[in-house]
């Protein structure tokens, strides 16, 4: 595995030199948050039924956003050959880009998180470690399809805006899936959670497993 | 497929859509050769390089790197191979020693520090090493360039128009780099449009027209020199 982490802590490297990810993604973020925020709080709608949704707005689109640099960085100077030259296979190549993105995607979320509990005055108790246990397992389906998809799109014109079109209607059941346990954890109503969570958990095997075993035929020509 | 051959091609084909980049390119080249490759733009050069470097898959046909067959061992057949094009393949945001360093952990390189010392002195690099290489000039990136392609000491080296962008001083580091891996018993397969760089060091020239070896020959032969003002200089086809 030292290809693999020895790809991770490149990416680190570049992101504390660059911090162009986790800066915007961070930006953006806070930005939904306290634009939903502020939406919400005139209409008298109770925030609990609201908040998972703008939760969900932030994580996913800013995902977007480090997933869109992700591979940008690859392809500036051509990088992404010099990793293929390199004796790893092309599914240890995934395994590596997907746990930066995922890490990059957690970082985000410890600054996003707090402010959510903040702004939709909850708890930091039992129901919060729920609602980060949903964050984490949404977060690594997303950087699981999100990852190949990039890959995809970067080799495309339109890159910026093909990643969004490609990667919103595939992840749109686990967002779904995502919103609605989120939206039961924090109304105390968990009759259907767990099936939810099935489904979020179903799409994060299927998305990695399917992005693992394809990504040879996305990264070559 | 041969274990004493550095390269062995068998009928190498490779389309794009309806283009046909490689129409069945077979070649062998023998451990410790130095190969001139030589073609018109768009002939396949580049594409065969990409091919042998296991960067482009092949449409058709078999190809070996030191015996090692390169779909069904890619991995393996990677260690043994350095591959140089007009992109470096740097990471701008890293300086020279953090593209080593990572570049050495992919491969796995002993004395990892001590090697990226060694090879910085020798292309030039060592008072730029904590520079970023964004500001790099293109001579000194196609220098730190040819630093990663040495690092993992490998035995088959593929190198397309190596000597684009270079001034004079970087044009003699580059020689004078591939003369010792030459004279290390490497291989070297090269790409130019430079007749004379590319003959210079070179046991054999090889032309390739649309996709095919039209020419296979010692370089020093006249008839090498003849095919290529043929072919590429006056853009001739048999």
């Amino acid at each position: 595995m030292k290809p693999v982490s020895a790809i991770i802590f490149k990416d680190i490297a570049i992101e504390l030199r660059s911090k162009e990810s986790l800066a915007s993604m961070i930006m953006f973020a806070v930005l939904v948050l306290v634009v939903f925020n502020f939406a919400f709080e005139s209409t008298g709608l109770d925030k609990s039924l609201v908040a998972p949704g703008s939760l969900w707005v932030a994580v996913s689109f800013a995902a977007i956003l480090a997933l869109n640099r992700s591979f940008a960085k690859e392809t500036d100077n051509d990088c992404l050959q010099g990793l293929l030259l390199a004796p790893l296979s092309r599914g240890e190549l995934y395994l590596a880009k997907v746990s930066s993105n995922f890490l990059f995607m957690l970082i985000a979320e410890i600054i996003i998180l707090p402010l959510f509990v903040v702004f939709n005055a909850l708890n930091f108790d039992f129901r919060f470690a729920e609602v980060i246990a949903i964050v984490f397992l949404g977060t690594l389906a997303i950087a699981g399809i999100g990852t190949i998809l990039s890959t995809i799109s970067s080799n495309t014109r339109m890159k910026e805006v093909m990643l969004p079109v490609l990667q919103i209607p595939l992840t749109l059941p686990l967002i779904i899936a995502a919103v609605e346990s989120t939206r039961e954890i924090l109304m105390d109503d968990t009759g259907q959670v767990s099936s939810w969570l099935y489904i979020l958990a179903g799409f994060t095997i299927v998305y990695l497993t399917l992005s693992y075993l394809l990504f040879e035929f996305a990264v070559e020509d | 497929m041969t274990a004493t051959l550095a390269l062995q091609s068998q009928d190498i084909r490779k389309t794009f859509g309806h283009f046909t980049a490689l129409g069945g390119v077979s070649l062998t080249v023998e451990r410790g050769e130095f190969v001139a490759l030589f073609g018109r733009n768009g002939a396949g050069k580049t594409t065969f390089l990409k091919v042998a470097a296991t960067l482009v898959r092949a449409t058709h046909g078999k190809l070996a790197i030191e015996g090692v067959d390169i779909h069904e061992e890619p991995e393996k057949a990677r260690r043994h191979i350095g591959f140089l094009s007009h992109n470096t393949y740097l990471y701008r945001d890293l300086n020279p020693v953090e593209n080593l360093r990572f570049f050495g952990r992919l491969y796995g390189v002993p004395d990892l520090e001590g090697r990226i010392h060694q090879l910085l002195e020798r292309v030039g690099l060592q008072r730029r090493k904590s520079d970023p290489v964004r500001a790099f000039s293109r001579g000194l990136h196609q220098r730190l360039g040819l630093a990663r392609v040495m690092l993992h000491n490998p035995s088959v080296i593929l190198l397309d128009e190596p000597y684009t962008g270079l001034d004079a001083n970087a044009v003699d580091m580059l020689n004078g780099l591939l003369d010792e891996a030459a004279a290390a018993g490497k291989t070297v397969i090269l790409t130019t449009h430079d007749f004379d760089q590319g003959i210079r060091a070179a046991t054999r020239t090889v032309i390739i027209d649309r996709g095919k070896v039209v020419l296979d020959s010692p370089a020093k032969d006249s008839a090498a020199r003849d095919a290529y003002t043929e072919y590429i200089r006056l853009g001739l086809s048999r």
